[in-house]
């Protein structure tokens, strides 16, 4: 009991003034934007694909791009609110839409490559460069994000790190679509959502202790 | 998303009933540095805390202990409150975030002693059960015809509850020679039993 009163009496002599957090949309706005332009930089740097007009006319290839991007936002969303204490958990089914849109696309790619081609249509191969660039674009982007998160460290520290990594990562991939030629849906099921699955692997692993390193707890007050 | 623990089917003791509003007030206060509102706000929750420990946690000193925790976390966090929105669900993640915490430390720590137990028992336990506990006296003749060093092992280790440590300490042999002579000696005193009993059945 006296312990618990020392403790009270010595947070409130360590008590300082605080700027209060922005509402977690308008952060996860700023950072989207910041990180939409980061990603739409390197994807310049490798040099989009030169049947891009092309893809743009498929309703396949948007629809998986904006699964993609859908999910990007929303799991960013989905990372910022859940962050902050108090905060309803539905905020994690913010990326449902997208992540839905975009596995159903794969899985109808897949069936009608399946269709038109027959086993060749399923047919598998390499495609490391796909791997390298959704994982050097994640890896530091989701780092720099769960530095924005770091006081969700004492708080949800998994789930944060994983839906950060999910926004980034499908932000990758989306832009992964504007410049390689993976054409079978089943390369881009294989490549792109196993890069994804990989770094939500890893995020799951050393997302929280990422965080605890960034977050630095106010001097020992007991 | 993490866990939560399930709420047991008993309401909330009176003395959880948050009156938000306050709080909220004396938050957004706190927040820009009134430390007398601060110290009625933590001074108000505390009890709230503890009647929510008390439905996760069950002794007295991990109760405080878990208030404590959450206590340090609010005023670590307390930037990410909201001012306008509720206080109580703010106050309630964090403290559901570490009371699991303390369960989850608990169970380690109980894992951990659980296991320092098991390896000191050297895993004669399951064996010393499928002895006949009526055959006590086939057992000690048993146990007295064990060489030297096996018999010492189970009548440090077993009959008198040394530690293997205490057992060490007493004979001058090593914890690990003591292990294999109170592995080897339940291995015998099976063997032993396996035969009186054979014996007897085959005598009637």
């Amino acid at each position: 009991m006296t312990d618990t009163a020392a403790l009270i009496s010595e947070l409130g002599r360590d008590l300082r003034p605080v700027r209060r957090l922005r509402p977690p949309a308008w952060r996860a706005a700023l950072w989207l934007s910041a990180a939409v332009a980061v990603t739409g930089l390197l994807v310049l740097r490798h040099g989009l694909r030169p049947d891009l007009a092309g893809h743009f006319a498929q309703p396949g290839f948007v629809l998986e791009f904006a699964g993609e991007f859908a999910t990007a936002i929303g799991a960013a969303l989905g990372a910022f609110y859940l962050s902050v204490p108090g905060r309803s958990r539905l905020w994690a089914l913010a990326a449902a839409p997208g992540a839905l849109l975009w596995l159903s696309e794969m899985g109808y790619g897949c069936w009608s490559d399946w269709l038109t081609f027959g086993p060749d249509g399923l047919a598998l191969g390499p495609s490391f460069a796909c791997f390298e660039f959704i994982a050097t674009t994640t890896i530091p982007l989701s780092a720099a994000l769960l530095f924005l998160l770091r006081y969700a460290a004492p708080v949800r520290p998994a789930t944060t790190a994983m839906f950060a990594t999910l926004s980034v990562a499908s932000l990758a991939a989306a832009g992964q679509s504007l410049m390689h030629g993976l054409d079978t849906s089943i390369m881009i099921l294989v490549w792109h959502l196993g890069s994804v699955a990989i770094l939500l692997a890893l995020a799951r692993f050393a997302g929280p202790r990422l965080l605890q390193r960034y977050y630095e707890p106010p001097a020992e007050t007991r | 998303m993490e866990p939560l623990p399930s709420k047991p089917a008993a309401g909330p003791p009176a003395t959880a009933r948050a009156p938000d509003e306050d709080w909220s007030l004396l938050m957004a206060q706190a927040q820009d540095g009134d430390t007398r509102a601060y110290s009625a706000l933590l001074a108000g929750i505390t009890p709230y805390l503890r009647a929510l420990a008390r439905r996760i946690l069950a002794d007295p000193a991990d109760i405080e202990e878990a208030v404590q925790d959450v206590l340090l976390t609010v005023h670590q966090i307390r930037h990410t409150y909201e001012p306008g929105r509720p206080f109580a669900p703010w106050l309630a993640t964090i403290a559901q975030r570490r009371f699991i915490d303390r369960v989850r430390t608990n169970a380690r720590l109980a894992a951990r002693k659980l296991a320092a137990a098991q390896e000191a028992l050297t895993g004669t336990a399951t064996a010393a059960e499928e002895v006949d506990p009526g055959d006590y006296d086939a057992l000690m003749s048993a146990i007295d015809r064990l060489p030297g060093a096996q018999r010492q092992a189970v009548l440090l280790l077993k009959l008198r509850e040394m530690s293997l440590k205490e057992a060490a300490g007493l004979t001058g042999m090593t914890v690990g020679a003591l292990k294999v002579a109170a592995h080897r000696a339940v291995k015998t005193l099976r063997r032993a039993l396996q035969r009186a009993g054979d014996d007897s059945n085959g005598a009637t």
